[in-house]
């Protein structure tokens, strides 16, 4: 009769688990940090740690279907001589042609116009194709300048000057040499192949006073007729809010740490930049101590998926959300109909995000001539209006719930949250008690 | 010949009457007196109209500049021709920061010195300086040619693309991947119509050196660590 000792079951380490040994790995044999594409992807406190209060014995609801509850939103009413008018309280993101193939910004174009909402350029300029089927189209004025012209400016609905987004607060752009085709590069004023170094700095102001002349130079071009939104990434809100605020923003977007980007390094996307639910109580203060909440309209950005995201954003007093990743996802990214091609790519559906490689399968975030072609856009453009309204209508279902009569006067009342990190964060209390952690200021 | 006097005349009116002009047509010359350093002065002008300023301007005179010719009798704050597409715009004064950045196109000529970044993220633009130009000057150019009859500052021609610089005096440093490059004879052809562009005829091209992104950068490499 033989004895053996018992053994323990192999442990694997929590601090060097899986991913990070498959990363040290990568990062030895490559030599070059992770690229991807996406926002972060760890978990944080976020919309699902809230919950709508609904209406009681001291509230009460109103009538789906028969009472109306109001989605529209007017961005710009501060300066701007034509503000824009948006039917839903959702815009689409801002996402560059050369990240995105042609057929994918046809695609959000459409599916905006259609939902009554508006769509936004990206690094790289304004394509025909958006333009085109764009009704209210923003074009984002970036620190590179790739394809920046005063044409294009003055036909363009608003002007959204960026200083940072969520995923990459301080950080630039990057497109490497892939995706870089002969229209990418010749729109950009680049020669092909190469990498493009998108600058993190705007080449011509520094700091906020500086800003504010800027403004005035676009505003003086444009006749003062466009909506300014200031983008923002979700780094000090209540100081980056006043200071847009300060500069003369119509608009201000605020990009949490979840918004995603076409390109960036692994290590800044979860490493750099604060939480989308962190961001908005001091985004909103901000407005509130300067008297302007509502007078500059705030745009929410950053891992919005569904409508009771919409409605937790809005009773928190952002007057919009914006949505990039969802976005794409509705007009099939990550679809699983690819999966044979994802795994021929070492990948998954639903966990692709080498998007700066060029070679989504979905034919979104690549410019090869025959991957695009697996996007419809006219049909793509239908999903995303779909969704978009599926969207709106969840949130006015909360709405009514709550008895609002309009998604914006849904307020922290109607809120608690699940647990002290999100409690602390939206600044509502804590589920069950009237407690509201994190109080006294930033 | 219309005048505005910015001492007496709103900013919004003579920049409004600039863009009212008809976008081909031959229009009056422009007259702006008493600028006292006022910012965004004759911007988004898309006509190919003669704009002459009396006196020094603020940040981004003649920005985004289409067909105008616009002259400024004096000193230009930064960002002066600030993506200017085509046109010309003289300053006969010295130029403060950012002078012509991002432009794609025409020609920018400072008759005294350009202060820092003069160039950067050019694209497409001429830009000919008869002075001295400051630091990181043609930082991340990508294409167009910067002419300076002076000497250049730390940094020259930082993370270049594909733009030519050519200095007649003394370069205090480079900037990483500008190097040195050899003056063929299309460059002399080049440089001999630059100047004529800018009205200058007592210089001779010979006497410039041509500097050029050395390219290195174009393509990511764990070998460049030292220059990330």
């Amino acid at each position: 009769m033989s004895y053996k000792n018992p053994v323990t079951t192999p442990r694997k380490s929590a601090t060097f688990d899986d991913y990070t040994l498959s990363e040290i790995r990568r990062a030895a044999a490559t030599g070059i940090y992770d690229i991807r594409g996406g926002g972060a992807k760890r978990k944080v406190p976020h919309f699902d740690d809230l919950l709508f209060l609904g209406a009681s014995m001291s509230r009460y609801p109103l009538e789906g279907y028969r009472e109306k509850c109001e989605t529209g939103v007017t961005l710009g009413t501060r300066f701007a001589k034509k503000p824009l008018e948006l039917k839903i309280p959702i815009t689409i993101a801002g996402m560059s042609f050369g990240s995105l193939s042609g057929p994918a910004k046809e695609a959000l174009g459409r599916g905006a116009s259609a939902a009554g909402t508006s769509t936004t350029t990206g690094d790289g300029g304004m394509t025909e194709e958006e333009r085109g089927h764009s009704t209210q189209l923003v074009y984002q004025y970036l620190p590179s300048r790739y394809g920046m012209n005063p044409r294009d400016l003055k036909r363009a609905d608003a002007i959204e000057i960026v200083i940072g987004q969520g995923a990459k607060p301080g950080g630039g752009g990057m497109l490497l040499g892939q995706k870089i085709s002969d229209r990418v590069a010749e729109m950009r004023n680049l020669p092909m192949g190469i990498d493009q170094r998108s600058a993190c700095r705007h080449p011509d102001w520094t700091g906020p006073d500086d800003l504010e002349i800027k403004i005035q130079e676009l505003r003086e071009i444009t006749d003062w007729e466009k909506p300014i939104f200031i983008k923002v990434g979700g780094a000090r809100p209540y100081y980056d809010v006043a200071l847009a605020v300060k500069a003369g923003a119509d608009v201000i977007v605020l990009d949490g740490m979840q918004g995603g980007t076409a390109a960036t390094q692994e290590v800044f996307i979860e490493h750099v930049g604060q939480p989308t639910l962190a961001c908005i109580r001091p985004a909103v203060k901000a407005l509130q101590d300067m008297g302007m909440h509502r007078k500059v309209q705030l745009i929410v950005s950053g891992g919005i998926r569904n409508g009771a995201d919409v409605a937790k954003a809005l009773a928190l007093g952002a007057d919009a959300v914006s949505i990039g990743t969802a976005a794409l996802v509705a007009i099939g990214d990550n679809d699983p109909k690819w999966e044979a091609d994802y795994n021929a790519l070492g990948t998954t559906t639903g966990a692709y995000d080498d998007w700066h490689e060029g070679r989504d399968p979905a034919g979104i975030t690549t410019q090869d001539a025959d991957l695009m072609k697996r996007v419809d856009p006219i049909a793509a453009g239908r999903r995303l209006a779909n969704y978009l309204k599926v969207m709106t209508l969840e949130a006015q279902t909360i709405a009514r719930a709550c008895g609002k009569n309009h998604v914006h006067n849904l307020e922290p009342e109607d809120l608690c949250a699940l647990n002290i990190e999100a409690a602390a964060m939206a600044g509502v209390p804590l589920a069950g008690t009237n407690w509201v952690p994190g109080q006294g200021g930033f | 010949m219309p005048v505005f006097d910015l001492a007496t005349t709103e900013l919004r009116a003579l920049n409004q009457a600039l863009h009212a002009l008809d976008k081909s047509g031959a229009s009056e010359d422009f007259e702006i007196t008493n600028p006292r350093g006022a910012h965004a002065v004759a911007v988004g002008i898309d006509a190919p109209v003669n704009v002459t300023i009396k006196g020094s301007v603020g940040y981004y005179c003649a920005g985004m500049n289409e067909k105008a010719t616009v002259t400024v009798n004096g000193n230009a704050g930064p960002g002066v021709a600030e993506n200017m597409m085509s046109g010309k715009v003289v300053i006969k004064g010295d130029a403060s920061q950012y002078a012509g950045a991002t432009a794609h196109g025409g020609l920018l000529v400072i008759e005294g010195n350009a202060s820092s970044r003069c160039g950067i993220s050019m694209k497409g633009v001429d830009i000919v300086v008869k002075g001295n130009i400051g630091h990181m000057s043609a930082f991340m150019a990508q294409s167009g040619n910067l002419v300076v009859l002076g000497d250049a500052g730390d940094a020259l021609g930082d993370s270049l693309y594909e733009a030519r610089l050519f200095v007649r005096g003394t370069v205090k440093s480079l900037g990483a991947d500008c190097e040195k490059k050899e003056m063929r004879a299309e460059h002399i052809e080049l440089l001999t119509k630059l100047l004529a562009d800018a009205g200058i005829t007592d210089v001779k091209p010979e006497e410039f050196t041509r500097y050029g992104s050395a390219r290195t950068l174009y393509n990511f490499s764990v070998d460049n660590f030292d220059a990330y």
